[in-house]
């Protein structure tokens, strides 16, 4: 992997904290043209520093969605010559699993399941992925509120501007 | 019969603050995006007060030290080692003060003898001038020049000088231009400071908020620091402005005498601020440096659109203030500010209120979120074209 420039990783910051601002905006904010920014997300899309540009909605909002999340602990059997990967992958083609990481400490795969409803998600455990040879144990904890997700706080009424109109 | 003022003739004559005025007007309409903010959005970082919540669990209630806690001077100068290469005794030549506003008020009445001059540079912070005349002394103003993109000169001090000049209040980079001075030039301005043998009151408040180029604290350069009392606080670029808390550094006779003052006049900072300012010393660094990023990016962006749209504005060095010539919509800064107030709900300073140089001039502070900055330039596009002639 060849180090990022300095402005690719400033364009990185700029977009992780807001992903719609658009080129021309980040062009100005940057003091370089457009041309030359859409260029660096051109490249870094190239290098997959950035995989994709998704929103972080707040699903709570949103009367007619039902959705349950629940994070699994998953011990598993590493396979011989490949450790954990083969596995995890095993684990994280399901659409229904949403991310998949190698954890240090009690267990190995920390996997995060999205379903309508809790019957939904115990029906994936018990019969995809328990049933997968080398899944020894799960230990399904389900979410039941969340507070801050992505370091953006959920529901945070009291962002408005507390300062004087006009001040020295 | 008329009753008779109770009211001493020094306050009565200090001009009212314009900023005042035009914060009655903005304060009663909705809707309002205001570029007249001269504060940070951001609020304090989140480990300053915790830091200060703990020092009240712990039973912090009580008087500090005048001069401030120790560790919190200590903290100070090994600060202003690392970022700036001055040396200050932390106990015998720095102080804590309740925000920098007081560090300035303490200084010149520490320096200034009953009608002493004390040159202030125009456009300027609105406090100089009445603190000055508080003091007791004469404010002698200089109006920088907007076609040297308001930095001060040397030869400007040097027509300013008479007999009786015993001080000048320096601001680098400036509220409300944003001008910044590089240290190429505020050398020949050191050497007009020592010729005139003048004390320089060293205004750093926005030191940190420097984007394009290294800063040169004042009395850093040669023979200053004998003659420099240095101010800043932790309002700018800590994001701190409500907790009050600044600091002045310099020659341990004037910090002694701004000690006496403060022991009367204050007794001290408040505590738990000082033990907020600890912690912003000791670990505020990554806060700060995300603080700056965001700030230089709104520079960039509220430059770019100003000149965009026709109003010219030169790339303010520092701070967080763009100072755009408004000169070609016809109109005075005043009417242009309570103007666009009216039409398109955006508040932003008259330059005029900052001195006679700034007419002409608006002050747009971009502490503000990006979203609001994006909203206000469109405001104030579909204004100005509005206002000028089509080419
Ligand atoms: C140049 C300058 N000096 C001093 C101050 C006062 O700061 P403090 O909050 O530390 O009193 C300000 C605040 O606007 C300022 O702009």
């Amino acid at each position: 992997m060849t180090p990022l420039k300095e402005t690719e990783i400033q364009v990185l910051k700029i977009i992780e904290k807001n992903a719609n601002l658009g080129v021309a905006k980040i062009a100005k904010m940057m003091g370089r043209s457009e041309k030359e920014i859409q260029q660096v997300i051109y490249d870094l899309e190239d290098k997959k520093a950035i995989l994709g540009y998704s929103t972080l909605i707040d699903w709570a909002k949103v009367v007619e969605h039902e959705e349950v999340t629940a994070m699994v602990d998953v011990k598993v059997t590493p396979a011989r010559g490949v450790g954990f990967d083969k596995v995890a992958e095993r684990i994280y083609r399901f659409p229904e699993v949403k991310a998949v990481y190698l954890m240090s400490g009690a267990y190995d795969l920390s996997v995060t399941v999205n379903g309508k409803t809790m019957m939904d998600i115990g029906k994936f455990i018990s019969e995809k992925l328990s049933a997968l040879d080398s899944v020894l144990s799960t230990t399904t904890h389900f979410v039941l509120k969340r507070y801050k997700h992505d370091g953006f706080i959920l529901e945070d009424d009291d962002e408005d501007d507390k300062r004087i109109v006009v001040s020295p | 019969m008329s009753k008779k003022s109770f009211v001493s003739k020094n306050v009565e004559n200090l001009k009212p603050s314009g900023i005042r005025r035009f914060f009655d007007v903005a304060a009663q309409m909705e809707d309002v995006i205001s570029l007249g903010v001269g504060e940070p959005d951001f609020v304090t970082p989140w480990n300053f007060i915790e830091q200060s919540f703990h020092s009240l669990e712990q039973g912090y209630t009580s008087y500090t030290e005048n001069a401030g806690m120790i560790e919190l001077r200590k903290e100070i100068s090994t600060y202003l080692h690392g970022n700036f290469q001055l040396d200050y005794d932390p106990a015998e030549q720095v102080i804590v003060t309740v925000g920098a506003s007081q560090a300035i008020d303490l200084a010149l009445r520490a320096v200034v003898e009953p009608g002493d001059e004390v040159i202030v540079v125009e456009p300027s912070f609105v406090a100089y001038v009445p603190t000055v005349s508080l003091a007791g002394g004469t404010p002698v103003t200089i109006q920088a020049e907007a076609d040297n993109e308001f930095k001060l000169t040397a030869e400007a001090i040097e027509e300013a000088v008479t007999p009786r000049t015993k001080a000048i209040m320096l601001c680098n980079p400036n509220n409300p231009t944003g001008t910044f001075l590089t240290k190429e030039e505020l050398e020949p301005i050191a050497e007009v400071i020592e010729k005139y043998d003048l004390v320089a009151l060293s205004d750093e408040i926005y030191a940190e908020l420097t984007y394009d180029a290294s800063y040169t604290s004042f009395p850093s350069l040669a023979g200053m620091k004998e003659r420099t009392i240095l101010i800043s606080g932790f309002s700018k670029a800590f994001a701190m402005t409500g907790w009050r808390l600044g600091y002045a550094a310099g020659p341990p006779d004037l910090i002694a005498a701004m000690v006496k003052i403060h022991q009367y006049t204050m007794m001290c900072a408040p505590t738990m601020a000082q033990h907020a300012a600890l912690e912003a010393m000791k670990n505020g660094r990554p806060s700060v440096r995300d603080m700056f990023e965001s700030y230089k990016q709104r520079r960039n962006f509220i430059v770019t659109s100003l000149n965009e749209m026709g109003l010219d504005c030169p790339n303010p060095g520092g701070a967080f203030y763009a100072f755009p010539s408004i000169k070609a919509t016809g109109l005075s800064s005043a009417e242009f500010a309570e103007q666009l107030l009216h039409e398109e709900q955006v508040a932003v300073v008259p330059g005029d209120v900052f001195g006679e140089s700034g007419e002409g001039y608006i002050r747009c502070s971009y502490a503000t979120s990006l979203k609001q900055l994006d909203k206000a330039m469109d405001r104030m596009k579909r204004f100005v074209e509005s206002r000028t002639p089509k080419r």
